[in-house]
């Protein structure tokens, strides 16, 4: 090849396509390839895998067998079996070893175990395993031997199956209502009786002596609330005693018979009998529980929706207070402020307020929200619950209030880039008809300035969901006792705390004393925060879309 | 329709005012005054834009402004509805006088000074509303909500403005799905909705094809019945065509202003002769 076709190759621009090209494709195959670890190594967790039984010889050790799903499997270098203990065949460079999740944390100790394949013997796959998803101690793997009502034998064997799943279905209809009763029913009494004692505070506050009237009403009503909760307490007895009639007897991989309340039982399956379809509905199932359950053991387990709700709520109110604060702010620098040196600098400095890094944030809001403006908003409304806080500890409005801050000059930066995209001679058009500056301002130029807020809108939305560092010093919880929205009435309770995705998976993935059985959730939940980013910035795109299709003339 | 083609080919042709059909001849003297401009300077910041300008514009008339290209005869336009204040540098002083009322006293509310005299851009500005909307925009500002009230008036300035058969089933759809004309038509009809007494016309056709100047130079010579019509124009075949006094405006100054027949057949100053015979400008 001769010079000449190589600098004409370089003229004709093709190594600068190639190069974008390029690049496009390695950001591309990154952005697949994060959102696909994710998914896969989140998603997989919720299949039920068959569960192997297999022979287990450790040298010097009698064999057991064990049994469990096959999680994970390694292939490692022939020198770290050798060093192990492992006898390889000479010129062999690696082996094998696999991560079996065996369950019954509470007899054996731990639920996950590496094992040598060459010490594995055969592995079988009996159909009459059963997994049994439990409300603590995680899962329990094993053979169903019997099922018992108060100690009396009622089926044994085959027919026993049938029988658990029946009983089953009743004893967690019986932990629904109960859960009814407890969360609801006496929470609302509970509620009763704590804003009486604070009334009866603000009482003596008020320096009323004993003895008025009031305190007799007080005095009244508790005693009418009293009764009710030893009437919800006689039926909640109730409903325990018939929770805890049925047990079920299970044997272990070892051969011990163990007995396990059906009380303490979430769901018990026998993935190995399963049908490839019957697996796709359990599948889909538990995705469901998961997104839409409580957490159970330490976070570890059950489903993640007071984490998912705790975000959502916090971006929307995080919304509802940056927009109109950030536009107003637009419209002032731009429409109605002076054009100088000292806008200039306002201006420079609202750029600079996004770069500041945002655990910094997360300071401030401790120390002026929550200190200042939530310990003096107490001092001033909430004397009688003192000195336990209401709004003088960190909580969701204090946390949206922080995030405002954190996204607020990314709106003010979109909103004045849209007002100053408005041609002027519609700005014209409007004061030559007789409209005031404001006037024309409302009518017009705001609404074409629309799309831009939302634009604004959406990048702080982005940043304001996937921010955890400030919120864990102004509102975020590993575990949430209720829901800021509920039906005790102001029904939106901010100052509650609340659980957050993002702190989620930092508490599953580094808090949490089980790394085997978080990794998986922390993927999954990870993919749960993606999503929900994606979810809020489609609709505000929507909306915004919207709003252009109905003013086109900027572009015009 | 007819009768327009004829009109319009002969002037496109060449300045051949002796044969347009004219009425009886204009004399100032004869006409009652709309606006009266006395020793008016302006400025921007320290350089002077407009030079001692005095001038009356006839009611119910068509008066042109013509001159080469920053002459200053649209920043005289945009006097007239005090388009300049938006400008912060801008100073003026002398008189100008709306129906003996000097709209410059700081006693006098811009927006209803604006109300009184209307304006139209040289570029269609419709806002991205409905063509209705558009048109009930003056009349909602002043606070008229009444939904056939509104009806009445949006079909008579669209009438007005000679849209309202192209328009009529497509009200509600956005004004800016109109062609450029249209548009223009538009902006004409939402200035004459709230019944102006003056019509200000800064370059209305110079971004049209010629079609559309045609309808809407038309359009002026209906509306001047009802309105007076100030119109700034860089064609002088248009500035011709459609109006009835004509001021040549150069360098910041009113060089010569009288009737337009008179102005355009037997100009009085050789600048004035030498630009509308195509000499320089």
């Amino acid at each position: 090849m001769t010079n000449q076709p190589l600098s004409s190759w370089v003229k004709s621009g093709s190594p600068w396509v190639w190069l974008n090209a390029g690049a496009v494709s390695i950001s591309l195959v990154m952005v697949i390839g994060l959102l696909g670890l994710i998914a896969v190594r989140g998603l997989s967790h919720f299949w039920p895998a068959d569960i192997v039984a297999v022979g287990y010889v450790e040298p010097g050790k009698d064999s057991v067998t064990l049994l469990g799903e096959v999680v994970d499997k390694e292939t490692v270098s022939a020198l770290r079996l050798r060093n192990a203990g492992v006898v390889l065949p000479e010129g062999q460079s690696s082996g094998e070893r696999f991560l079996l999740k065996i369950g019954n944390r509470d007899y054996f100790g731990l639920d996950y175990r590496w094992v040598n394949g060459p010490w594995m013997a055969e592995e079988i796959r009996p159909v009459n395993v059963v997994a049994i998803e439990r409300r603590e101690w995680g899962h329990f793997y094993g053979y169903l031997s019997a099922v018992k009502e108060a100690g009396e034998l009622v089926a044994k064997g085959d027919p026993a199956w049938n029988e658990l799943q029946q009983r089953l279905e009743r004893s967690n209809s019986l932990v629904a209502q109960i859960k009814k009763i407890e969360k609801h029913a006496i929470g609302d009494i509970n509620h009763a009786l704590e804003s009486l004692r604070l009334d009866e505070r603000q009482l003596d506050i008020d320096g009323i002596a004993e003895g008025s009237l009031q305190h007799q009403e007080i005095a009244e009503s508790r005693q009418a609330w009293n009764e009710q909760y030893k009437v919800l307490q006689e039926r909640l007895e109730g409903l325990y005693r018939a929770l805890n009639r049925d047990q079920i007897t299970m044997m272990m991989s070892d051969g011990r018979e163990v007995e396990i309340p059906l009380a303490k039982v979430v769901d018990a399956y026998r993935p190995n009998a399963m049908s490839r379809l019957d697996k796709l509905g359990f599948y889909f199932n538990e995705v469901w529980k998961f997104v839409s359950g409580d957490p159970r053991e330490a976070n570890t387990e059950g489903g993640i929706f007071p984490a998912i709700f705790g975000t959502v709520m916090m971006v929307m109110i995080m919304a509802v207070l940056v927009t109109p604060f950030g536009v107003v702010a637009a419209v002032y620098l731009k429409e109605y402020a002076t054009q100088g040196p000292t806008i200039r600098l306002i201006r420079i400095a609202v750029n600079n307020l996004a770069g500041v890094p945002s655990i910094v944030y997360g300071v401030f809001g401790l120390g002026f929200f929550v200190y200042f403006l939530g310990g003096n908003i107490d001092e001033l409304f909430f004397e009688a619950s003192l000195p336990s806080p209401t709004f003088g500890t960190p909580g969701l409005l204090w946390a949206s209030l922080t995030l405002a801050i954190l996204t607020v000059p990314v709106v003010i930066v979109a909103t004045e880039e849209g007002l100053s995209r408005i041609p002027r001679n519609i700005r014209e058009g409007s004061l030559a008809l007789g409209a005031t500056k404001a006037e024309t301002l409302w009518r017009t130029v705001l609404p074409m300035a629309a799309p831009a807020m939302m634009t604004g809108l959406i990048l702080a939305v982005a940043r304001a969901a996937g921010e955890v560092a400030p919120l864990m010093m102004v509102g975020v919880v590993k575990l949430a006792p209720a829901l800021a929205v509920d039906t005790v009435a102001p029904y939106l309770h901010l100052d509650r705390q609340f659980m957050h995705l993002g702190f989620h998976i930092y508490d599953v993935g580094f808090q949490s004393p089980n790394v085997e059985a978080a990794e998986p959730l922390v993927y999954a939940t990870a993919l749960l925060l993606v999503l929900i980013i994606v979810v809020l910035n489609i609709t505000a795109i929507s909306i915004r879309n919207r709003l252009r299709e109905n003013s086109k003339a900027s572009e015009n | 329709m007819e009768e327009t083609k004829v009109r319009h080919t002969t002037a496109a042709r060449a300045i051949d005012i002796a044969s347009l059909p004219r009425g009886k001849k204009l004399d100032m003297a004869n006409e009652s005054t709309c606006i009266e401009v006395n020793d008016f300077n302006l400025f921007y910041g320290n350089k002077q834009a407009l030079f001692d300008i005095n001038m009356k514009v006839a009611k119910n008339r068509v008066t042109a402004f013509i001159g080469p290209s920053g002459c200053g005869k649209s920043t005289l336009l945009r006097s007239f509805n005090r388009m300049n204040d938006l400008i912060d540098s801008v100073k003026i002083n002398g008189e100008m006088l709306l129906d003996g009322e000097d709209i410059n006293k700081p006693s006098v509310n811009v927006a209803d000074l604006r109300r009184q005299v209307g304006m139209v851009f040289q570029k269609p500005n419709p806002f991205p509303k409905s063509i209705y909307e558009n048109v009930a925009y003056g009349l909602r500002l002043q606070g008229v909500n009444d939904r056939s009230t509104l009806d009445k008036v949006v079909e008579k300035s669209l009438k007005g403005a000679a849209l309202w058969d192209e328009v009529k089933d497509r009200l509600q759809e956005s004004a800016m799905g109109m062609s450029g004309g249209q548009q223009q038509r538009l902006v004409i009809a939402r200035a004459i909705a709230i019944e102006p007494e003056v019509l200000l016309l800064d370059e209305p056709a110079s971004a049209l094809d010629p079609l559309s100047t045609l309808k809407i130079e038309e359009l002026i010579f209906e509306l001047k019945d009802k309105y007076t019509i100030v119109i700034v124009t860089h064609n002088m075949q248009q500035a011709a065509r459609v109006s009835d006094y004509t001021a040549f405006m150069y360098m910041g100054k009113v060089i010569e202003f009288g009737a337009t027949d008179e102005l355009f057949t037997n100009p009085t100053k050789k600048q004035t002769e030498d630009y509308i015979t195509g000499r320089y400008g």
